[in-house]
C-alpha cells in the first residue's frame, strides 16, 4: 500500500522551478501580477529558498486553479467570495460562466466533467450559495462525478458566531463529499486546491469542497504551486492483483452461462475500449446500467441493454440464471438488483471495482479484485486468452439460444397511446435517431430519464449523461450546459421532463448570454410522471399531487414556449406524430441559440419493463401483468 | 453481534473525529466505546473505537474508515494479543463508620482514592470492563454517588508498533 508522492495535477505551462523569483512581483498591481504570470516561470533562479509570488489569498486561489488547468468555473459571487471575483476576472485562462442559481453551477460542473472526463468546478459564496451547492455535490458523490467546490466563507474571526450568511459548509457537505476542506490561512491555499484536484479526479472520482475564509482571501500571501502531493492516507489501489486476474479469467473462460456486469465505473476509467476487447474475447454477454450506457455500443451483438427495474427482459434474465456474474464498476444497486436475497442466485460473483469499499458491501463476493478498470481489464485479457488456450473457446452456444429467445420474445418496445396524443418513447427514439451517436443526451430524471436510457442507442461513452445514484430532478438542463460548454463541437440535447425542466430551467438564461446553445426536448406528460405510474399500479389510480397542468388540455402554465421566447431562446412545440421529425430537424438547424421543443405527450404512457420495488427480479413484468414464463423456458 | 477493538491512525487535524463519528453514524454502525488522544508523533493522533458488528459489517466498517482521507491506518486489537484498558473515576459515599470497609475494597483492587472530604471518597480505577464492572459491583453497597468512565484504550502485546509504517508516510509529507 505504500506507494510514492503523487504528481501534482497538470497545469498548462511547465511548472516554475521551486525558488525561482516572480520578478517584480511584490511591486505590480493586482491585474498585472496574474498578467505576469506567464512570463514567471522563465525568471532564472537566483535564490534557492523557496520563494513564492506576493499576491492576496483571492490571487492565490485564482492562480492555484489556473495551475490546476481549470478552464471553466461555474459560479455565483457573493459577499464571502468577493475578493476572489476581483482577480478572476482578469484570469485569461479561467472562463467564469455565471449562472442563475449554485445548484445550476454544480450540476454544469457535473456535466462538463461526465462529458468530458475532467475534473468539473463550481463556485459560490457562504452560507445560502454554499448550501444551494448541496444537492449538485451530493448529486456528483452518488455517480462518482470528479468535481472541485469552491466556496467564500465568512472571516476567519466570524467563524462560530452565526454571522451573516454563515453556514458550516464542510460541516454540512461531510457526508457527501469524497474529502472536504476548510482554509483559514492564505498560506495554505495552493496546496489545499492542489490536494482537491488531485482527490477529485484520482481513485473512484467524487466531489472535494474545499471552503475558503474570506479573511484569508484578503490577506497577503505567497504563491507557489505544489510540486507534488503528499497525502499520508490516500493511496487508491490501480493495480489489480495477478492471482485475482488468474481466478476471474479461469472462471471467466470456464463458465456455462457467464455475465459481464458493466457499471459506470468503466465509463469513468475511459476504459471502453479494453471492455470491448474483454467482451469480443469472453464471448459472453454483457448489460450495461444506467450509468454505463454507451460503455459498450448497442449495436454490439453481444449486448443484452440495461438490467434493473427498468432494464431489459433479456439483461434481467440472464443475471438471475447466470452461473458467473463479472461485475465491472458495478456497485449492486438496490435498483439493478431488486430484492437483493434472490439476485442472481446460482452466480459465482466476481467483482472488480477501484473502491474496496463496494466489494462485498451489498453481495458477498468469491472473486475480489481491487483496481483501476481499465488496468483490470487490461490485465484480464491476456490471462482470459491463456485460459482460453488451455481449456478451448468456452462453449456458449445453449447459453446464446437461451438469451436469444428471451430477446426475440421480449424486445424493448411500447405500445400506441389509446388517448391518441404522442407516444413519449416515440419522441426520445426519434431524437436519437436523427442526432446519432456523436450528440451527448443529458436526462432529468423519471419516465423520460427511463426511456432516453431504453430508446436512444448510445454507441459511445460520455454520450448519455445522467442522474443516476441520487435521482436529482433538475440535473438535465444544468448538466446540459457544462457538457456543451466541455464539447462545444457536439450536439447536446437535454432530454427533460415537465416536472424537471421547472426546477432548473433558469439556467436557460445563462446559456442564452453566454452561447451556449443546447437543445432541450421537454417530454410534456403534464405530470410527475414517474409518480403518476407508481400511482397507477400501486395506489389504485388515486393521481395525489401529480398533475402539473402543462400539457394538452390544460392552462398550460407555465406555456414552454413562451418560457423559451422570454429567455432568448428558441421555443418549439410537436404536438402530433406527424410532426415529430420536421421538429426535430428544425431545432438540429439553430445552432446560434438555445432551443427548447415542447413535446405534449400522453400522460397515460409506462415505462416497461418493469420490476417493482423491493421484489425479487424473477417477478419482472414485460408489459402490465405480463411475465415471463421462466420455467418453461428452462 | 460480538465486539471488536479498533485502533484507528488518523492525521492530527481538526475535524477528524467528527468525519469517524459521522461515519459511524450514517452508515449505521454502533459506536460501544470512543477515545482519541495524542501518540509519539505530533501529527498522528489515535482513536480507539470499540464497536458491535458482525465479521462482515466489519469489514465495511473498515473499508469505510479506510476512505477517509485523513485515516492512515487501521488495526483490530485482538482481545487476548492486547491490552486494554478504561479509566474510571467513582464518587463513594464513605463516612467514619463505612470508610475502612470501602478502602478495603480500594486496596483488593488496586484502585486509588484520590479526593477525600467527610462523608464521601473519590477512586480512581483503570481495566478491563470486567475489572471496573466488579469494582463497582462491590462499591454498591456503600452508595455510589457519580460515575465517569472512559473508552477503552488499547494496544498489541510485544514489540511490534503499528505506529511505524504510518510514521513514514506521515515523514515523508512532512
Amino acid at each position: 500500500m505504500v506507494q510514492g508522492p503523487h504528481p501534482a495535477p497538470p497545469r498548462t505551462p511547465a511548472p516554475p522551478a521551486p525558488g525561482a523569483p516572480a520578478a517584480g512581483a511584490s511591486t505590480a498591481g493586482v491585474g498585472q501580477v496574474v498578467a505576469q504570470r506567464a512570463a514567471a516561470p522563465a525568471a532564472p533562479s537566483a535564490s534557492s529558498a523557496p520563494a513564492g509570488e506576493v499576491v492576496t489569498g483571492a490571487q492565490s486561489i485564482v492562480r492555484s486553479l489556473e495551475e490546476a488547468g481549470v478552464d471553466v468555473v461555474f459560479g455565483i459571487p457573493g459577499g464571502a467570495i468577493l475578493p476572489t471575483y476581483d482577480p478572476l476576472m482578469d484570469s485569461k485562462k479561467v472562463r467564469h460562466i455565471l449562472v442563475r442559481h449554485e445548484q445550476g453551477g454544480g450540476h454544469a460542473a457535473e456535466g462538463y466533467a461526465s462529458a468530458t472526463g475532467r475534473v468539473g468546478v463550481c463556485m459560490a459564496t457562504s452560507g445560502p450559495g454554499a448550501t444551494n451547492l448541496v444537492t449538485a455535490i451530493a448529486d456528483a458523490h452518488m455517480d462518482s462525478v470528479p468535481m472541485v467546490a469552491i466556496t467564500g466563507q465568512v472571516g476567519a474571526s466570524l467563524i462560530g458566531t452565526d454571522a451573516f450568511q454563515e453556514a458550516d459548509i464542510v460541516g454540512i457537505t461531510l457526508p457527501i463529499t469524497k474529502h472536504n476542506y476548510l482554509v483559514t490561512n492564505p498560506d495554505d491555499i495552493p496546496r489545499t486546491i492542489a490536494e482537491a484536484f488531485h482527490i477529485a479526479g484520482s481513485g473512484r472520482p467524487g466531489p472535494v469542497l474545499v471552503d475558503i475564509a474570506k479573511s484569508a482571501m484578503q490577506a497577503m500571501t505567497t504563491f507557489s504551486w505544489p510540486t507534488d502531493i503528499n497525502l499520508p492516507g490516500y493511496h487508491p489501489v490501480t493495480k489489480p492483483h495477478a492471482k485475482q486476474i488468474r481466478e476471474a479469467a479461469r472462471l471467466l473462460a470456464t463458465a456455462r452461462r457467464p455475465v459481464l456486469y458493466v457499471g459506470g465505473g468503466v465509463i469513468r476509467a475511459r476504459a471502453a475500449a479494453e471492455l470491448r476487447a474483454l467482451v469480443d474475447a469472453s464471448g459472453a454477454p454483457v448489460v450495461t446500467t444506467l450509468m454505463a450506457r454507451g460503455a459498450l455500443p448497442d449495436t454490439h451483438p453481444q449486448h443484452l441493454g440495461m438490467p434493473g427495474m427498468h432494464g431489459t427482459v433479456a439483461a434481467v434474465a440472464a443475471l438471475q440464471k447466470a452461473d458467473l456474474v463479472v461485475a465491472l464498476g458495478a456497485r449492486f444497486d438496490d435498483r439493478v438488483t431488486g430484492q437483493l436475497s434472490s439476485f442472481a442466485p446460482g452466480a459465482t460473483i466476481v467483482h472488480a471495482d477501484i473502491d474496496p469499499a463496494e466489494i462485498g458491501k451489498n453481495r458477498a463476493v468469491d472473486v475480489p479484485i481491487v483496481g483501476d478498470l481499465k488496468e483490470v481489464l487490461g490485465d484480464l485479457l491476456p490471462e482470459l486468452q491463456r485460459e482460453q488456450g488451455q481449456h478451448g473457446l468456452p462453449d456458449l452456444e445453449a447459453w446464446w439460444k437461451q438469451l436469444d429467445a428471451w430477446r426475440e420474445t421480449f424486445p424493448l418496445g411500447y405500445e400506441e397511446p389509446s388517448d391518441g396524443h404522442l407516444a413519449p418513447q416515440y419522441v426520445i427514439q426519434r431524437i436519437g435517431e436523427l442526432s446519432g451517436p456523436e450528440a451527448i443526451y443529458v436526462a432529468g430524471v423519471g419516465q423520460h430519464q427511463m426511456w432516453a436510457a431504453q430508446f436512444i442507442k448510445y454507441e459511445r461513452p460520455n454520450a448519455w449523461l445522467n442522474s443516476g445514484g441520487a435521482g436529482t430532478m433538475g440535473y438535465s438542463v444544468p448538466a446540459a450546459m457544462g457538457a456543451k460548454v466541455g464539447q462545444p463541437d457536439r450536439t447536446v440535447w437535454a432530454i427533460d421532463g415537465d416536472g424537471c425542466f421547472q426546477m432548473t430551467n433558469q439556467e436557460l438564461a445563462t446559456c442564452t448570454i453566454n452561447e451556449i446553445p443546447i437543445k432541450v426536448a421537454v417530454i410534456n406528460n403534464s405530470s410527475l410522471g414517474m409518480v403518476r405510474q407508481w400511482q397507477t399500479l400501486f395506489y389504485e389510480s388515486r393521481y395525489s399531487n401529480t398533475d402539473l397542468h402543462t400539457g394538452h388540455g390544460t392552462v398550460h402554465i407555465p406555456d414552454f414556449v413562451k418560457l423559451a421566447d422570454a429567455y432568448g431562446a428558441v421555443g418549439l412545440r410537436c404536438e402530433t406524430k406527424a410532426d415529430v421529425d420536421a421538429t426535430i430537424k428544425r431545432a438540429l438547424e439553430i445552432d446560434d441559440q438555445p432551443v427548447v421543443v415542447d413535446f405534449t405527450v400522453s400522460r397515460d404512457a409506462m415505462v416497461w419493463p418493469m420490476v417493482a420495488a423491493g421484489v425479487s427480479n424473477d417477478a419482472i413484468q414485460y408489459a402490465r401483468g405480463i411475465s415471463p414464463a421462466w420455467d418453461r423456458e428452462d | 453481534m460480538t465486539r471488536h477493538t479498533l485502533s484507528v491512525l488518523v492525521e492530527n487535524k481538526p475535524g477528524v473525529l467528527t468525519r469517524v463519528a459521522g461515519l459511524f453514524a450514517r452508515r449505521s454502525f454502533n459506536i460501544h466505546s470512543l477515545a482519541v488522544g495524542p501518540t509519539e508523533h505530533d501529527e498522528i493522533s489515535r482513536i480507539t473505537v470499540v464497536v458491535d458488528v458482525d465479521q462482515l459489517p466489519l469489514e465495511q466498517v473498515t473499508k469505510q474508515l479506510n476512505k477517509l482521507i485523513n485515516v492512515i491506518k487501521i488495526v483490530e486489537l485482538e482481545n487476548d494479543a492486547s491490552v486494554q484498558r478504561e479509566l474510571l473515576l467513582v464518587k463513594v459515599r464513605a463516612d467514619a463508620a463505612s470508610r475502612t470497609s470501602v478502602l478495603e475494597v480500594v486496596q483488593l483492587f488496586r484502585a486509588h482514592v484520590v479526593d477525600v472530604v467527610p462523608d464521601t471518597v473519590v477512586i480512581e480505577a483503570t481495566g478491563g470492563p470486567g475489572k471496573l464492572d466488579a469494582l463497582l459491583a462491590a462499591l454498591e453497597p456503600f452508595g455510589i454517588r457519580e460515575i465517569v468512565q472512559s473508552g477503552t484504550v488499547a494496544i498489541g502485546r510485544g514489540s511490534r508498533s503499528i505506529t511505524d509504517r504510518a510514521l513514514e508516510r506521515v515523514s515523508r509529507s512532512a
